[in-house]
């Protein structure tokens, strides 16, 4: 029962997560000062920012696991203040550094949330088998969590949100801490979930690795989120234009030419036979025409595509972090 | 604005949980060795002494509960001692380990409401203690029976069953105590620290402190002195301050349940006295009404402790 909105692209959006003025405070500082934003069914979304920016605190407001101070946010059409039962029973939180009992066994801490989410008996252990069997924990499925490696707790993590069927998936920090190998093999596991048709949400400082797998990042900080989108769209917003496009090419007056294509903004020479060209959308087919036109000899075309890094500097570059931010 | 759900979805599951984490951790066998050890210590006093005179009570039972034979102080003394140590070490890290192993938030995102998680672990703890409290009662029957080879009559089972009630209650005050310090202090060792300090206060320091205290509100008339007689009005303020301690509510409320002769647990005056027959057993239920205000109290102060941990609790924001 999520309510259809008609977004300015204008394509209807099933949404599934959607918060109004959400705002949290604490005493008299402000942890998440009153945000927008509406997750669509399906999508990767990303939540980034520094620490103390309210991105956990906005989790917990979407789990019923802190108050809201005002304002409203509905998952899967409920009111997590009012019902959180009923959203907690279909969304899987994945905690920042989460803790297991080490003590027990994989299986028998993924026992313990399955019967707390109230799963049948029979059912428990094929989910538990199957969901260990998704992130690789099989063969350690009956050693201690207490010999785990952080990597492998991560994974037993999500390996709950599997288990538990979630249709939105809520991971806290996944990567952080995590070698790299083990941190594509988590990447992987969260393109897995979402070829599912499970709604992810990641928050992380890893910028490139959110920029791999979100369809679109919130950028936090002070509490508010200060720019939504996709990234190009981001780079638009933030560097002035989303596509940078190296030529190197040979000819007479090209650098006039490619400055005369619709869409770049700014053409710089390097060298002599080298231009870089600053454009609002990916403008190299016109480019190589254009070099082509004018009988040049076409060598090089590359293009940068805008980092999320990038991005993230020169946004926190132009806006110095001086307003106080409490972490919560 | 209510809430949907029950809150006590999940609560058995937690107690099954933490029960069987409870009867397998090394804390509870070491606890369990100490109390078991010290208790068999007095009773073995208790029997060498009873054997000398076993014809002469009607409530054999009873009194290997309440005979002290120096060095060893009594059964039931040692309980009254032991018991918030057992009570402690099972919940003063009741709510901060789930913190600090990081497994709070986790558990808290199932569908289940706080008061399951809090609920489950304070009444497994219970049942923990319960069930060694039951163990060390049917030892102490099996042990009567054996040594003694006196059977106990119904009233001394009756009896010596209130005061495993009394006892369990008794372990519930120190227990919401120590989950109460749990729930305030995030780190473990200092919830255990202030616990403890707690439980040394009020059984060792307090009963030396509550006369002195009572001496400066109501100073003893000199008139008494000269008789050589207590001050009725200090002797009450004295018992009215030491029963703040829950140790000494356990400690009246055992010497009513099982010593049946005990008529009074306050300062009675001579003429209170009269028509009585001394040291003649009182009913089943009459010894139950002496000991009543302090079970009562017992069950209160566990009660109102839990609540403060459980308003604390729900409270309390999820992330460290």
């Amino acid at each position: 029962m999520s309510e259809q909105q008609t977004e300015a692209n204008g394509a209807p959006r099933d949404l599934v997560i959607s918060a109004r003025g959400l705002a949290r405070h604490y005493g008299k500082s402000i942890a998440v000062d009153s945000i927008d934003f509406g997750i669509a069914r399906g999508e990767v979304f990303g939540l980034l920012g520094p620490n103390g920016a309210g991105k956990t605190t906005t989790i917990l407001m979407m789990l019923g696991l802190t108050e809201i101070s005002s304002g409203e946010v509905s998952v899967l059409g409920f009111d997590p203040a009012r019902e959180p039962l009923k959203v907690k029973q279909r969304v899987g939180y994945l905690p920042d550094a989460v803790g297991f009992y080490d003590q027990l066994t994989a299986t028998e801490n993924l026992a313990y949330t399955a019967k707390l989410m109230g799963l049948a008996r029979a059912e428990r252990a094929a989910r538990i088998e199957a969901a260990l069997a998704r992130v690789g924990l099989a063969e350690v499925a009956e050693k201690r969590v207490g010999t785990f490696s952080r990597g492998m707790r991560q994974r037993l993590g999500l390996a709950e949100i599997i288990m538990k069927r979630a249709e939105i998936a809520i991971l806290d920090e996944p990567t952080s801490g995590l070698d790299p190998q083990a941190t594509q093999e988590f990447l992987g596991l969260i393109r897995e979930l979402k070829a599912e048709g499970v709604t992810v949400l990641l928050s992380s400082h890893m910028l490139d690795q959110v920029q791999r797998v979100c369809d679109r990042v919130a950028l936090f900080r002070g509490g508010r989120i200060v720019l939504l989108g996709t990234v190009p769209e981001l780079a638009v917003r933030v560097l002035g234009a989303g596509f940078v496009v190296e030529v190197e090419a040979e000819g007479p007056g090209i650098a006039r030419r490619l400055a005369m294509i619709p869409g770049v903004t700014q053409v710089e020479t390097l060298a002599a036979d080298r231009f870089r060209m600053t454009a609002e959308r990916d403008v190299r087919p016109d480019a190589a025409r254009a070099v082509v036109a004018g009988d040049g000899a076409l060598r090089r075309l590359s293009v940068d595509e805008p980092s999320l890094e990038t991005i993230y500097a020169r946004y926190f570059q132009a806006q110095p972090t001086g307003d106080v931010r409490h972490a919560a | 604005m209510r809430r949907e759900g029950s809150p006590f979805r999940g609560l058995s599951t937690v107690f099954v949980k933490e029960l069987s984490d409870h009867v397998s951790s090394i804390r509870m066998l070491v606890l369990e060795l100490l109390i078991v050890s010290t208790a068999l210590a007095a009773l073995y006093e208790a029997i060498s002494s009873l054997r000398q005179n076993t014809a002469e009570d009607p409530f054999l039972l009873l009194r290997l509960f309440t005979i002290d034979q120096a060095p060893l102080p009594s059964f039931v003394a040692i309980l009254g001692f032991l018991i918030p140590l057992m009570a402690i070490g099972l919940g003063f890290d009741a709510v901060n380990s789930e913190h600090n192993r990081r497994t709070m938030s986790r558990i808290l995102a199932q569908p289940i409401y706080r008061d399951a998680l809090l609920m489950g672990k304070f009444l497994a703890a219970l049942a923990t203690i319960g069930i060694s409290l039951t163990a060390l009662w049917l030892l102490v029957i099996g042990l009567g029976l054996i040594f003694l080879g006196v059977p106990p009559g119904g009233e001394e089972i009756a009896r010596s069953a209130v005061f495993l009630i009394v006892a369990i209650f008794y372990a519930g005050v120190w227990l919401s105590l120590a989950m109460l310090l749990s729930t305030v202090f995030r780190s473990a060792a200092t919830a255990a620290l202030v616990a403890l300090g707690i439980w040394l206060f009020l059984t060792v320091l307090w009963p030396m402190l509550a006369p002195a205290l009572a001496q400066a509100i109501a100073p003893a008339d000199p008139r008494y002195a000269l008789l050589g007689l207590n001050d009725p009005a200090t002797a009450v303020w004295t018992q009215e301050l030491l029963r703040l301690s829950p140790n000494d509510l356990f400690g009246e409320a055992m010497l009513a349940v099982l010593s049946p002769t005990t008529r009074a647990l306050g300062p009675v005056f001579l003429d209170q006295l009269r028509g009585a027959v001394m040291g003649a057993p009182l009913p089943f239920g009459e010894s139950i009404m002496i000991a009543w205000p302090q079970t009562v109290g017992l069950v209160a102060g566990t009660i109102i402790l839990f609540a403060f941990s459980y308003v604390l609790f729900q409270r309390q924001e999820v992330r460290a």
